[in-house]
């Protein structure tokens, strides 16, 4: 069974976010900040990560940095999450590697289908 | 016998008159088109000096003592001579500082001292009270002599009740007219053009009354001035009498009686009031200074003529009189009607702008000052002070003129005419060491000016004002001849031995004389304190160009304290003009004054108050040294003129320099103002998507997934109701701050007790506080706490501050703790937490919009759960409690160690207290 990361800093949205992930079959770890997703990535190796951008302390950004600077991750599918709808943003989460860029709110029809293909790729 | 109907009449006719000629004057000044701008004016206002002295008592001094009288018209003629440079400087003086009396001008002079300036105020009262007397007697002794003559009446006024003597009721029309035409304004600084207006048009009617007399004495009564004049010659006793040697006291008595004119031209309060405080356009000195000396000559012309006449003609009785006898014993009913109305011109214009100037004294100097002191007055609501301080010039008008009368009625009749009128000059000659030597010797100290006018008084009370209540009787007069207790060098008229000398140029020479010497002996071994440095700099400099443009303040102070200060005193309207070019927007009370505002303020106040209150005002409010002192004395000592061009060289290259400056900052200031918008947009889209996420995601899943199990499903919809309350929240506190910040917000100030709303929102959060495990300690000591404000807002704003506190307060016993104490006229209530406290340089950050704050020594783990808020709460408090006058800041918490919110709102006024 395929392993989910889901990083953001609101409670409400990673409930909603691992019940979409439990139902589409796989399971799920959380996190709320920068520091724990990077730490959840080492200890629990995730097949995706759902990662929020603005996060306390390090950015979602950073996180996305570091995972794509360690060879190991470079290649684990990363998902971006942002409240801010600016184009800029989407640029530079591509620019730095992300595998794509979704926009809160989201259709969670398109998020799942999302998933699914970046997993079945990998595999 | 005229009857006294006709009299009356004519007299009360004239007052209407007067009347007139001041609403008048006071509708054209509010309309803009001054009457009194003109240099004529200005010279028949200074022809104030003429009073009923004059027009009665010159003739008298005439018949008795020979051409001494025209010392007291030469004297004021010298004074006129140097009116471009010593008049001038005066009204610069006074323009600039906002003086309002001579009592403000030495206190100004010497460091703004209430006391000195009370000082003057008081000797000006005891010294004056004997003039205005003069002119209640001379109305009423003519009025007798009207309506009697032949008869000489029987004039022992003191014998009658007070309510049958005609003077009183002088004194009390009198008393109404000034109150109406001389306490219209709360600035004492402010023309009373409607009262120049009056006294002007009274100098022109005394001077037309006696150059009549005179023509009728010289060209009726006799063929022409040789006739006159060979009738005299004729009687060589006569002749004598009239000459110069009939002057008293000789060559010494000559220039005596010339110095006492000079220099109380010069320092009487209603001389310095029409030279200086009442002057619009010190151009006007240059005309004046020709004009007015004509003047004098005018209605001087014919007082030996009348003197003549009288004596040849009326004998020796009551030489006081002859002005109004010698027409009467013509049996004439026009003409003595017109010198009785003219020497109601002279008596009347004294006693009004006597009156004024001495009110204002008696206002500023010395019940104010006094008031100051009194915390009552700290708490009056706006405008209510303005109010009192015309009452209490009111009733000072009234007690001045009542004093004048009581002296009137009891000691009037010893002395003739003229000699209560120089024992008056004497007393005002002792301000003019201090007033004169302090505008150009800049080491005159406080202290010395203080000494000599004690002293100078002292001498002059014992020299001329006690011999004159021993010769009415109401001391036993055997100490003039013996001196007290025997002591023969301490005989009034004879101090230390000077024997043979006139009473008045004796009582000037030794009163000076220890005035002067005190000034200049303890002055020299002074030091001046920097507010009395400067301040004498200031007098001694004022020709000085362009310094007064320099400004004199540094203290820290914002607009708001300086407002409401003004509004206390004087009143909204008056507030609104002094800051006419200010925002009214709410926002500035928070802006820190410019200098040049506080000085604006000091003067304002200064134009009511005096110059001593207001600065003990001003500094009341003012945080740190107030005055730039070393930049003034630095300015005031680069005397050379090439140092001043230089000056103003750099002056007009820094002003280019900010000028440009100020542009390129409006730029960068627009840009920020761009960027922040921009900004905000962001925040505000990212703040709505948030709980918008959550909604969408969750309506998703309890629409595709058919199968939930319930209590599932419950949870979720539970999820989406609180998010869309969330947001719905989110969308009111965007709304109140777009409000606040476009200034729409409305709120509903109403008087209320802060300690009832404290308690009222303690109980709101009170569960849920508990519910977080957080103590809620109240420190609340107060009964009430009267303020203004919107009870709902200043709830939401209590509220928010407790719920933050009760969001940061950690570890096991999380402690918040409220409490409200009162501070300088405010409320402070204070809201701490036993939280990690916020740093030094976040504690603005925190009031900025959508700012988290920032924790990084909290442990990430700790961080969960923690619910976090729109970061608009507090920039909303703080736009709510800036609305009603207050202050919202972060401290460190002095109590529990973390971080503290101090929201502090004025005290309401106290009479309205009473929450309704």
């Amino acid at each position: 069974m395929a392993k989910v990361l889901v990083v953001d800093d609101e409670p409400n949205i990673v409930l909603s976010l691992e019940f979409l992930m439990q139902q589409a079959g796989f399971e799920v770890v959380t996190a709320e900040d920068g520091e724990s997703a990077l730490s959840r990535v080492q200890e629990g190796a995730p097949d995706l990560v759902l990662l929020d951008i603005s996060l306390p302390g390090i950015s979602g950004f950073d996180v996305l940095e570091r995972l794509r600077g360690d060879t190991t991750h470079a290649r684990l599918p990363i998902i971006m999450l942002t409240a801010h709808g600016r184009e800029v943003e989407r640029e530079k989460g591509l620019a730095l590697g992300a595998d794509d860029y979704v926009t809160k709110p989201f259709s969670t029809q398109a998020l799942v289908e999302k998933v699914k293909s970046l997993l079945s790729e990998v595999s | 016998m005229r009857s006294e109907v006709v009299v009356l009449s004519v007299a009360f006719g004239y007052l209407a008159l007067l009347f007139l000629i001041a609403a008048w004057g006071d509708r054209r000044a509010e309309q803009g088109r001054s009457l009194i701008g003109s240099p004529n004016v200005y010279a028949l206002s200074i022809a104030v000096y003429c009073t009923a002295w004059t027009f009665y008592g010159s003739v008298g001094r005439a018949a008795q003592f020979g051409p001494s009288f025209l010392l007291i018209y030469l004297g004021p003629t010298l004074a006129m001579l140097m009116a471009p440079f010593l008049i001038r400087k005066m009204v610069r003086i006074a323009s600039a500082q906002r003086i309002t009396s001579i009592a403000d001008f030495i206190s100004a002079r010497y460091g703004k001292s209430s006391s000195l300036g009370a000082l003057v105020a008081l000797i000006a009262l005891i010294g004056i009270t004997p003039y205005i007397a003069l002119q209640l007697k001379a109305i009423t002794v003519t009025h007798a002599v009207l309506v009697n003559y032949p008869d000489a009446g029987d004039l022992r006024l003191a014998n009658e009740p007070f309510w049958l003597d005609k003077s009183f009721w002088v004194a009390l029309v009198l008393a109404v007219f000034i109150i109406l035409f001389g306490t219209r304004h709360l600035d004492a600084s402010e023309r009373h053009e409607g009262m120049v207006a009056a006294i002007a048009f009274e100098s022109l009617v005394k001077l037309v009354a006696f150059l009549s007399v005179g023509i009728f004495t010289v060209f009726v009564l006799f063929q022409g001035p040789g006739d006159l004049f060979a009738r005299v010659a004729a009687t060589p006793a006569l002749a004598s009498r009239l000459g110069l040697d009939a002057v008293p006291g000789g060559t010494t008595g000559w220039v005596g009686m010339l110095v006492l004119a000079l220099l109380a031209f010069f320092s009487l309060p209603r001389q310095f009031q029409v030279l200086v405080v009442e002057n619009v356009d010190e151009r006007h000195m240059a005309r004046a200074s020709w004009l007015f000396p004509l003047y004098l000559l005018a209605i001087n012309l014919f007082v030996i003529p009348i003197a003549m006449a009288g004596l040849l003609l009326m004998g020796d009785a009551d030489p006081d009189r002859f002005v109004l006898t010698l027409p009467l014993s013509a049996s004439l009913e026009g003409l003595p009607l017109l010198v009785f109305i003219g020497g109601l011109s002279a008596a009347t214009s004294m006693v009004i702008v006597e009156t004024i100037a001495l009110s204002t004294m008696v206002s500023n100097q010395l019940i104010m000052p006094l008031l100051l002191r009194t915390r009552r007055l700290h708490r009056s609501a706006s405008g209510e002070l303005a109010g009192w301080l015309l009452g209490i010039r009111r009733v000072a008008i009234v007690l001045i003129l009542l004093m004048g009368y009581l002296y009137h009625a009891l000691v009037g009749d010893a002395y003739s005419l003229v000699t209560i009128g120089l024992v008056s000059f004497a007393a005002a000659c002792q301000f003019a060491p201090a007033m004169l030597l302090g505008m150009y010797w800049r080491g005159a100290h406080r202290r010395g000016a203080t000494l000599g006018l004690i002293a100078g008084t002292l001498v002059w009370a014992w020299t001329l004002l006690i011999p004159g209540f021993a010769q009415s009787g109401w001391l036993d007069d055997a100490f003039l001849e013996l001196g007290p207790f025997g002591i023969d060098w301490l005989r009034p008229y004879a101090l230390f031995g000077l024997e043979d000398w006139d009473i008045y140029t004796h009582s000037l020479l030794w009163s000076l004389s220890a005035n002067l010497g005190l000034l200049v002996g303890v002055s020299l071994f002074s030091r001046q304190s920097p507010l009395e440095q400067t301040q004498a700099a200031l007098f001694t400099e004022a020709l000085h160009p362009n310094l007064l443009e320099t400004s004199l303040w540094h203290g820290q102070t914002t607009r708001g304290e300086l407002r409401s200060l003004l509004d206390r005193y004087l009143g909204t309207g008056t507030t609104a003009r002094v800051f006419a070019d200010i925002e009214p927007r709410e926002r500035d009370a928070e802006q820190p004054a410019t200098p040049a505002q506080i000085a604006r303020a000091e003067q304002a106040l200064s134009g009511a108050l005096g110059n001593a209150s207001a600065r003990v005002l001003i500094n009341s409010v003012v945080r740190g040294e107030a005055l730039d002192l070393e930049s003034i004395l630095s300015i005031l000592d680069t005397t050379s003129e090439t140092l001043e061009i230089n000056r103003r060289l750099e002056q007009k290259s820094s002003e280019l320099a900010q000028a440009s400056e100020e542009l390129r900052a409006a730029n960068e200031r627009l840009r920020e103002l761009d960027r922040l918008k921009d900004e905000f947009v962001a925040m505000v889209s990212h703040e709505l998507r948030t709980p918008l996420t959550s909604i969408r995601a969750f309506a998703e899943i309890l629409r595709d997934s058919s199968d939930l199990p319930d209590e599932k499903r419950v949870h979720f919809l539970d999820v989406v109701v609180k998010e869309s309350q969330r947001l719905s929240r989110l969308i009111e506190e965007i709304l109140d701050l777009a409000r606040l910040e476009s200034g729409r917000l409305t709120l509903n100030p109403q008087h209320l007790d802060l300690v009832a709303l404290a308690r009222h929102s303690i109980d709101a959060v009170h569960h849920m506080q508990a519910d977080r495990g957080v103590t809620l300690e109240v420190a609340i000591e107060l009964e009430k706490a009267p303020v203004v404000g919107d009870p709902d807002r200043l709830e939401q704003v209590i509220i928010n501050l407790l719920d933050n506190a009760g969001k940061f307060a950690s570890g096991d016993d999380a402690k918040v703790r409220l409490s409200l104490l009162p501070h300088k006229r405010h409320y402070q209530l204070m809201v701490e937490d036993n939280g990690p406290g916020i740093g030094e340089e976040e504690r603005e950050r925190v009031f900025e919009k959508f700012h988290q704050i920032q924790d990084p020594e909290q442990a990430p783990d700790k961080r969960h759960g923690r619910p976090r808020g729109s970061g608009l709460g507090l920039p909303i408090s703080r736009g709510i409690v800036a609305h009603l006058g207050g202050r919202l800041w972060a401290e460190k918490a002095p109590n529990l160690g973390g971080a503290c919110l101090i929201m502090e709102l004025p005290e309401a006024p106290p009479d309205t207290a009473e929450p309704g």
